[in-house]
């Protein structure tokens, strides 16, 4: 509780996004249609992607998605996957979150070749000059086995696209023509 | 001693038995069928140079003969994911459907857990628990990197599992793939032979009894619970079986595994156990060219529908 006795987040507890901004209880908790709203914004992803899903915050900011049965408040692990980060300037999609969903992105994913695929995974960063979209978290993409397959999340600053790749998913991968 | 000469009675080939235990295995992946089909799986390998073999008996498993199964692409996007043959033979044996409630009441590092939640098309809600929280690391590690989305991770002692941080209060399918002596992995790790004690087996026993009984329990009349080990040790399977049949209200069920198996064992050393031990499996390497594993179907009693009812297991 703050001083005026308003709930704040428990980074220990998981706990359902409110519906909308006017259902907020907790500052700076981001709500289920913000979340929905962002996807479709940076990345043309249909909020019916998201239908039959539930949103959770555990930790600061960080968002769960969850397809299955959970009561609120729940004190477990994990449930579902991490999603995204929040409670932060720039929202993040996780690595793991882009490589699940970003299949449906229709803006903002940028298709690499063979080799700058291998140099993302590598968690290298690169020059990209020729991208001419927005700045910010971008869902990278090559192709494999007949179609476009999200890899993972770069952010895209000042014709570079970093890669965000978590250390431990990192690879060192050949390149496929 | 070699604990694996304790087996040999058991056997049919004592010296197949020694030398495929000696042999080690291939590196195999498990196709993460919600994220590519093995037919995607089998282009990308081809793309990429990568040397696969199928598996006879599951068009969803690969041999990888160069090994390191985790440095391509089909591996980078969770398409696939390391698991041997036979840990395979547990999650088929469960049968799990979407929608359903299921408790993988040992579920770290989550191979059986994410293969549940493939074959739910991750509809429905698995609960992964493990009683060590360094080794649940791994399992949310590989739940992310499979997509999975319909898994609860709890952290709890199986034998006294609390439903109380779950919607629901009971299961319909339960998995205990229960710590054991292991020495069905001797061809992955053969230190597990140099490592192994009566006493461990002992110890482990009355775990193993602890948590099969509270998965019955947990599981709703009618539903099914499998008990799987990678021990050959009677000890740590048919006895365990024989103590829950006696204590808990359930039956083991006849069912259909897609390898060459034999039957449980009733007699052991100067134990004797309940007869219908022999509707379980017994997996030798010496067989199927895998490694060791045992596996058992319960039908948990009360009313209710015959989910665990006999049929053949699909691959």
């Amino acid at each position: 509780m703050t001083a005026d006795g308003a709930p704040t987040n428990d980074g220990q507890r998981f706990a359902r996004l409110p519906e909308t901004p006017a259902d907020r209880e907790v500052e700076g908790r981001a709500s289920r249609r913000e979340v929905l709203d962002w996807w479709a914004e940076r990345f043309g992803v249909d909020p019916s992607v998201f239908e039959g899903y539930s949103f959770w915050e555990k930790g600061a900011g960080k968002v769960w998605i969850f397809n299955g049965e959970a009561t609120d408040p729940s004190e477990v692990e994990a449930i579902g996957m991490t999603l995204l980060r929040t409670r932060q300037e720039h929202w993040k999609p996780t690595s793991r979150a882009a490589t699940r969903f970003g299949g449906h992105a229709t803006k903002n994913a940028i298709e690499l070749g063979s080799e700058q695929a291998v140099s993302f995974m590598a968690g290298d960063d690169q020059d990209l000059p020729e991208w001419d979209g927005d700045w910010g978290y971008l869902i990278a993409t090559h192709e494999i086995a007949g179609g476009q397959e999200p890899i993972g999340v770069g952010l895209y600053l000042y014709d570079e696209l970093r890669s965000v790749v978590p250390k431990g998913s990192r690879a060192d991968l050949p390149v496929v023509e | 001693m070699n604990p694996l000469e304790r087996y040999e009675p058991l056997v049919d080939d004592a010296a197949a038995f020694r030398a495929a235990c000696d042999r080690p295995l291939p590196s195999v992946v498990r196709v993460n069928e919600m994220a590519a089909s093995p037919a995607r799986v089998r282009e990308a390998f081809d793309e990429e140079g990568v040397a696969y073999e199928p598996v006879a008996w599951h068009d969803g498993l690969f041999r990888l003969p160069d090994g390191n199964p985790g440095g391509n692409w089909p591996y980078v996007h969770g398409w696939t994911h390391g698991q041997e043959e036979v840990s395979v033979l547990p999650g088929l044996a469960l049968d799990p459907q979407p929608g359903e409630r299921v408790w993988d009441a040992c579920a770290a590092p989550g191979s059986k857990t994410t293969q549940i939640a493939d074959a739910m098309d991750d509809e429905g809600t698995v609960v992964a628990n493990d009683n060590n929280l360094g080794r649940l690391s791994a399992l949310r590690h590989n739940a992310e990197r499979l997509g999975i989305t319909n898994a609860i991770v709890t952290n709890q002692d199986a034998r006294n599992f609390s439903t109380k941080p779950l919607a629901f209060d009971e299961f319909d399918r339960a998995l205990v793939d229960a710590p054991c002596s292991c020495e069905g992995t001797c061809r992955k790790n053969p230190d597990v032979v140099d490592q192994w004690t009566l006493d461990h087996v002992h110890a482990v026993a009355g775990i193993q009894k602890g948590v099969l009984a509270r998965a019955v329990q947990a599981t709703r009349p009618g539903g099914t619970v499998v008990y799987s080990t990678c021990t050959f040790a009677p000890e740590e399977n048919e006895a365990v079986l024989d103590h829950v049949l006696a204590n808990e209200d359930c039956e083991l069920v006849e069912f259909d595994l897609p390898l060459d198996t034999v039957p449980g064992v009733t007699e052991w050393e100067d134990e004797t156990y309940d007869e219908s031990v022999t509707r379980a499996h017994r997996v030798y390497p010496h067989h199927n060219d895998t490694g060791g594993f045992f596996c058992a179907k319960l039908r948990v009693g009360g009313e209710g529908d015959e989910s665990a009812s006999d049929g053949e297991v699909a691959a």
